[in-house]
């Protein structure tokens, strides 16, 4: 049985490796992937662009502006005369926050009257929009105080110096600047392995079987569980090797921590590439055709990404896709992967996952290797 | 080039496509579940944020704003602990997004005036929910302040002034912040790539794998023919896909729909066609179908799942990526079609989409065909 496997084995590398573009695609592309993935995946808002028109022209409108002007969120690009110009930038898409500063801005400040600031947000990213307006809200809300807090030192500095107030000291834990690439890079390692893997064991053996070579294996004495191992374990470990490089990257280049252990990774790694070899394994059995096992796999692959919490929280979905998610492995490779990374909690935290992982493995695993015998029959 | 043969061809094609109705039921189904799947799986509106709460004091006072946190529909009190390790487990096991701590004098500061913070510890792995979360966190406690202030200020005898200034903001376009209607019609892009470049990157490949190309280059069959006899069918069923997707994003996701038709039809099948000649020029050069698939996946499929502006936001990268954005079709086709569903932009307006969009298509189809020679290599 050993010798069989062998020669399966050896059969399997030189095919992989006897291509030159076939050698190209196993490890150029995911590493593309993992640098385009952790260039352009981002959700931080930075330098919105901005436009302002003020039609008040007092040192008090110049006062607020001058606040959107020094924050790092806003880059003020426009300080325009007439409102239609404003319509017109956000209408082209060119700024994506405009403020208007109505005349008499500064004369209902000093009235004490509430002075109206008005903000139009591009809402077409509807992300975007959300948070840049918390950042103008926030920055207006300082303004104001600022305001208030000096006229009340004018009446009383008294009041001023003992008026209750309380604050919210946020401690971002993890990830202290809020960096969206620390939180995406870990993603990425984790679909980028469900991807290749995936596809790599299911080409693999839908490959002989549209070639008509399947047949010519089957009549050699090597048992379909030989054949089956013959044909895993070489991607099992071009799988590891691509793994590992993706994760140096992220790790080297885009300088994303790696608090836990490595041990706690690679188990972790090992028990979520079964999960997906048993997948692959599965779409391999319903394809006759590599272009069916492509079909078949991305509308296995494309849910997966999306329903793991890779880009959007599981708590936003509806409850019922919610439940669904307890049934995709990569949902769990990414909280291992995240906690390993970022937070560096080991087994004694992640054991459930490691275990549900394990689970949905093996079933995968028995199933596709039920379905194998009965294909070949 | 002859009408006859170029039918012939394309007749082919179609018979090939029909006869194997799995990806034909595929293809015909991918642009249902993909909108499904990001109309539903793709959201940013964060609720019900698990809390846990580590009250020191346990006052009247720190009660009153415990309870803010508990009404707010942003946030759920999970659970009270009263110790620090507690809170740490769980935020490390993801159990809570966020950890309020009281200190313990809390009641007792605020009478002495002044003022006390509330430190917040936030899960920070995933940068964009603990930025949603410290926003709307601060908020509350910002208006809880504002509520004492008011009260003391009263206490005193002064007289109450109402706050300086007002943010009135208002979100263009997509006046609710719906995720869906941001999302759902960048589908389109992604539902044309996987046609476009993935299915047709295998169409070629595979006759050479299979080695009908030798058949097909003893035919009389002309180069040209050939490549537009394999693409009409693509054509065809990518366009009927973008159909299905425009029904159901104005239907199934009410996504307002603005713009004309007209504007949508010219961009999307100026569109279509750069991906199907990049796919033909994949499949040629690749020659299997491994290497064309995963070729193919890098050039055509991320792209316009992340440097499209699909779900992030071009001004939002570094500005090397934002500069390779700019040669890839996605980018005009998305931004097009954003503009057409939300701001109802006239096909007149979106020359800065259609031209670069138009360009692309006949460069990419005058590579397809350059490159493609009937030769036996």
């Amino acid at each position: 049985m050993l010798s069989r496997l062998k020669q399966m084995l050896i059969k399997e590398f030189l095919q992989v490796f006897r291509d030159k573009r076939t050698r190209f695609v196993l490890f150029v592309p995911p590493i593309v992937q993992m640098l385009i993935f952790g260039y352009a995946a981002t959700f931080e808002i930075q330098h919105v662009p901005t436009a302002i028109l003020d039609l008040d022209h007092t040192q008090e409108s110049r006062e607020l502006i001058s606040r959107f002007s020094s924050s790092p969120y806003f880059q003020v690009g426009w300080q325009l005369t007439r409102p239609q110009e404003l319509v017109d930038l956000i209408d082209r898409g060119e700024a994506t926050v405009a403020l208007q500063i109505h005349p008499g801005f500064s004369e209902d400040l000093r009235k004490g009257q509430t002075a109206p600031l008005q903000v139009i947000v591009d809402a077409t990213n509807s992300n975007t929009a959300l948070i840049a307006a918390g950042y103008v809200n926030q920055i207006a809300q300082g303004f104001a105080q600022d305001y208030q807090t000096e006229r009340m030192g004018r009446i009383s500095p008294y009041l001023v110096d003992n008026i209750p107030s309380v604050e919210l000291q946020p401690r971002p834990w993890y990830n202290v600047n809020l960096k969206s690439r620390w939180f995406f890079v870990p993603g990425v390692i984790g679909s980028l392995t469900l991807v290749l893997v995936t596809t790599l064991t299911a080409f693999a053996v839908v490959r002989e079987r549209e070639i008509g070579t399947l047949e010519q294996i089957m009549v050699t004495p090597i048992r379909p569980f030989e054949f089956i191992l013959g044909k895993t374990v070489p991607f099992f470990l071009i799988g590891l090797l691509d793994v590992s490089l993706i994760a140096a990257v992220g790790t080297l280049w885009f300088r994303v921590p790696l608090r836990g252990s490595i041990a706690v990774l690679f188990a972790g790694t090992v028990l979520f590439m079964l999960c997906m070899l048993g997948a692959g394994l599965l779409i391999s059995t319903v394809s006759s055709t590599q272009q069916q096992a492509m079909v078949t796999a991305f509308f296995f692959i494309m849910p997966a990404i999306i329903f793991s919490g890779f880009g959007f929280p599981i708590s936003t979905m509806p409850q019922w896709l919610q439940y669904l998610t307890y049934f995709n492995p990569l949902r769990y490779f990414l909280i291992v992967l995240r906690g390993t990374y970022l937070k560096g909690t080991g087994f004694s935290i992640l054991w459930p996952e490691m275990i549900a992982m394990a689970a949905l493995g093996s079933f995968l695993l028995v199933l596709s290797v039920l379905r194998f015998h009965k294909a070949l029959d | 080039m002859r009408w006859g043969r170029l039918k012939a061809m394309a007749g082919k094609e179609i018979i090939q496509i029909i006869r194997d109705p799995r990806s034909l039921g595929i293809v015909l189904l991918m642009p249902v579940v993909l909108v499904l799947l990001f109309g539903y799986g793709v959201s940013l509106d964060l609720k019900h944020l698990p809390v846990y709460v580590y009250d020191r004091e346990a006052s009247q006072q720190s009660q009153a704003l415990l309870k803010r946190f508990q009404s707010n529909q942003y946030f759920d009190i999970v659970r009270a602990v009263n110790n620090y390790p507690d809170l740490v487990k769980a935020l490390d096991s993801g159990k809570a997004k966020m950890a309020l701590v009281i200190p313990y004098d809390f009641s007792e500061r605020l009478r002495a005036g002044g003022a006390v913070s509330v430190q917040a510890l936030v899960d920070a792995s995933d940068d964009n929910t603990a930025n949603v979360l410290i926003g709307y966190a601060q908020a509350v406690v910002q208006g809880y302040s504002n509520d004492i202030q008011l009260e003391w200020i009263q206490r005193r005898g002064q007289q109450v002034q109402p706050p300086p200034l007002s943010v009135e903001t208002r979100t263009w376009y997509n006046e609710n912040l719906e995720s869906s209607a941001f999302i759902v019609p960048g589908v389109l892009a992604v539902v044309m790539s996987v046609i476009g470049a993935f299915l047709t990157s295998l169409t070629i490949a595979r006759e050479w794998e299979r080695g009908t190309m030798e058949q097909l280059i003893s035919t009389p069959v002309s180069a040209l023919e050939i490549m537009l006899g394999k693409l009409t069918p693509y054509f065809i069923v990518g366009m009927f896909d973008a159909g299905v997707c425009v029904v159901l994003a104005i239907f199934w996701f009410q996504v307002p729909f603005r713009g004309t038709v007209l504007a949508l039809l010219v961009s999307s099948a100026l569109f279509l066609i750069a991906l199907l000649c990049l796919g033909y020029f994949i499949s040629v050069v690749a020659k299997n179908q491994l290497a064309a698939s995963q070729i193919a996946l890098v050039a055509t499929f991320l792209p316009a799942f992340l440097l499209s502006g699909f779900l992030f936001a071009i001004e939002q990268m570094p500005q090397f990526v934002q500069l390779v954005t700019r040669i890839l079709p996605a980018r005009y086709y998305v931004s097009s079609l954003k503009m057409i569903f939300l701001k109802g932009t006239p096909i007149g307006m979106l020359y800065g989409q259609l031209v670069p969009l138009a360009i692309f298509a006949v460069a990419l189809a005058l590579l397809a065909t350059r490159t493609f020679h009937k030769r036996l290599v």
